[in-house]
């Protein structure tokens, strides 16, 4: 009991984001209008982005900026004091880019919806089947 | 495909729950992911690159690829939205509402027409209420929006901040004026050819650092052979090496979103947006 106690304090963010992860795989496999599987994609990207800064914690660590950087008295730095830098760069950079990635999922589906005035897939695939 | 795409996410949810059991405990400074590079980078930024804030070293000295690569990825995604949605021809007996500026009265215009008199301005068909506060209040907004940007641009050496983050202040602060006004008045402001000529440039402005520093005889992107130029030491050659390419971030990110915007709500047409 005490040992899941423990698993549950020390893992339950991750928990969240998996689950979700998984509400955003099920719309985008399951959902039949465009615009929402787009919204399920980038509720996927939001769950892997907060799944990085999460790995980035540490107890005890402070933000990955150094006080008095250029005040000459150099102090010597531990790393155990900083955040860990490296999901925030990589999650930096992942959300512009998901931005863009939505840009360009938008403009498909305007696309789609101008050829084939839905953006239902089931109703697009039968517009499909026909030709 | 509902049930199929439920049980697909119930088994990859728990396979993924399952695998955390390994993870090591939220916050452990002994984690795997904190005990390789990030050290190195936390204990000699300063040493190494004048930086105090690392998520701006990492971003754009000891990761300068990756950065430089995400940089191309945002401006290919503007080029294609472009590609996807840009109509350069007009639609035929299209119509054209107009509104009295004075009175508030509207009228509709076949193309090609033009209103009776100077005091009518042209309105969007889709959306059409006049509203004054909205309009003075972004008016108002925009520079000091813009400005901020500029601040977060330039002091993201010290504070958390850089070209991506400032970048994207500076698109919304154009993309908050043609929401509120409308898209025209964002264009006439920030024309298309410039929006796209400015995408390019902040992808130039970073891959060029790099070749320049190929130039002077070290690798690519390797700031401090910059230093010549510069006229400091190769320590801080490195700092104003990553903010010359934080401003190339900074331009590139902001034209692009710009670009999206614009093809995206007007589809293509850069005529009525949202």
């Amino acid at each position: 009991m005490g040992d899941w106690l423990h698993m549950l304090v020390a893992k339950y963010n991750y928990w969240i984001y998996i689950t979700l992860m998984m509400i955003g795989l099920y719309a985008m496999i399951a959902k039949n209008n465009l615009i929402k599987k787009i919204v399920g994609m980038n509720i996927f990207q939001t769950a892997i982005i907060l799944f990085y800064v999460s790995i980035g914690v540490k107890k005890g660590g402070t933000l990955p900026i150094i006080e008095h950087g250029h005040g000459g008295h150099s102090h010597v730095i531990h790393a155990a004091d900083y955040l860990n830098p490296l999901p925030h760069v990589l999650m930096l950079t992942a959300i512009v880019v998901s931005v863009a990635t939505l840009g360009v999922a938008l403009a498909l589906a305007i696309r789609i919806y101008n050829r084939y005035n839905s953006l239902e897939e089931d109703e697009i695939l039968t517009q499909v089947r026909e030709k | 495909m509902k049930v199929t795409g439920l049980i697909i996410a119930v088994l990859a949810g728990a396979l993924l729950i399952y695998a955390t059991v390994d993870f090591p405990p939220w916050g452990d400074p002994k984690s795997p992911a904190s005990l390789h590079v990030s050290p190195h980078y936390i204990e000699k930024t300063i040493e190494e690159t004048a930086v105090p804030n690392m998520v701006t070293s990492v971003l754009a000295d000891y990761r300068g690829y990756d950065t430089m690569y995400e940089t191309t990825v945002i401006f290919s995604a503007g080029v294609a939205c472009f590609l996807l949605l840009r109509i350069f021809r007009r639609k035929e007996s299209a119509e054209r509402l107009y509104r009295h500026v004075l009175t508030g009265v509207t009228i509709r215009l076949r193309e090609g027409k033009l209103p009776p008199s100077d005091d009518f301005e042209r309105i969007d068909t889709a959306w059409t209420p006049h509203d004054l506060i909205i309009k003075t209040m972004c008016r108002l907004l925009v520079p000091f929006i813009q400005l901020f940007a500029l601040y977060v641009i330039a002091h993201g050496h010290h504070s958390p901040g850089g070209g991506f983050q400032g970048g994207v202040m500076l698109g919304a602060s154009v993309i908050v004026l043609a929401m509120s006004q409308d898209l025209r008045t964002a264009v006439r402001r920030l024309r298309e050819k410039v929006d796209a000529l400015l995408c390019a440039t902040g992808v130039f402005i970073y891959a060029g650092t790099g070749a320049l520093c190929l130039l002077l005889g070290a690798n690519f992107l390797d700031y401090s052979a910059l230093a010549p130029l510069l006229h400091v030491d190769p320590i801080m050659a490195r700092s104003h090496g990553i903010f010359i390419v934080e401003i190339g971030v900074g331009i590139a990110v902001m034209a692009t979103m710009i670009w999206i915007y614009c093809n995206v709500s007007s589809r293509g047409e850069y005529d009525e947006g949202l």
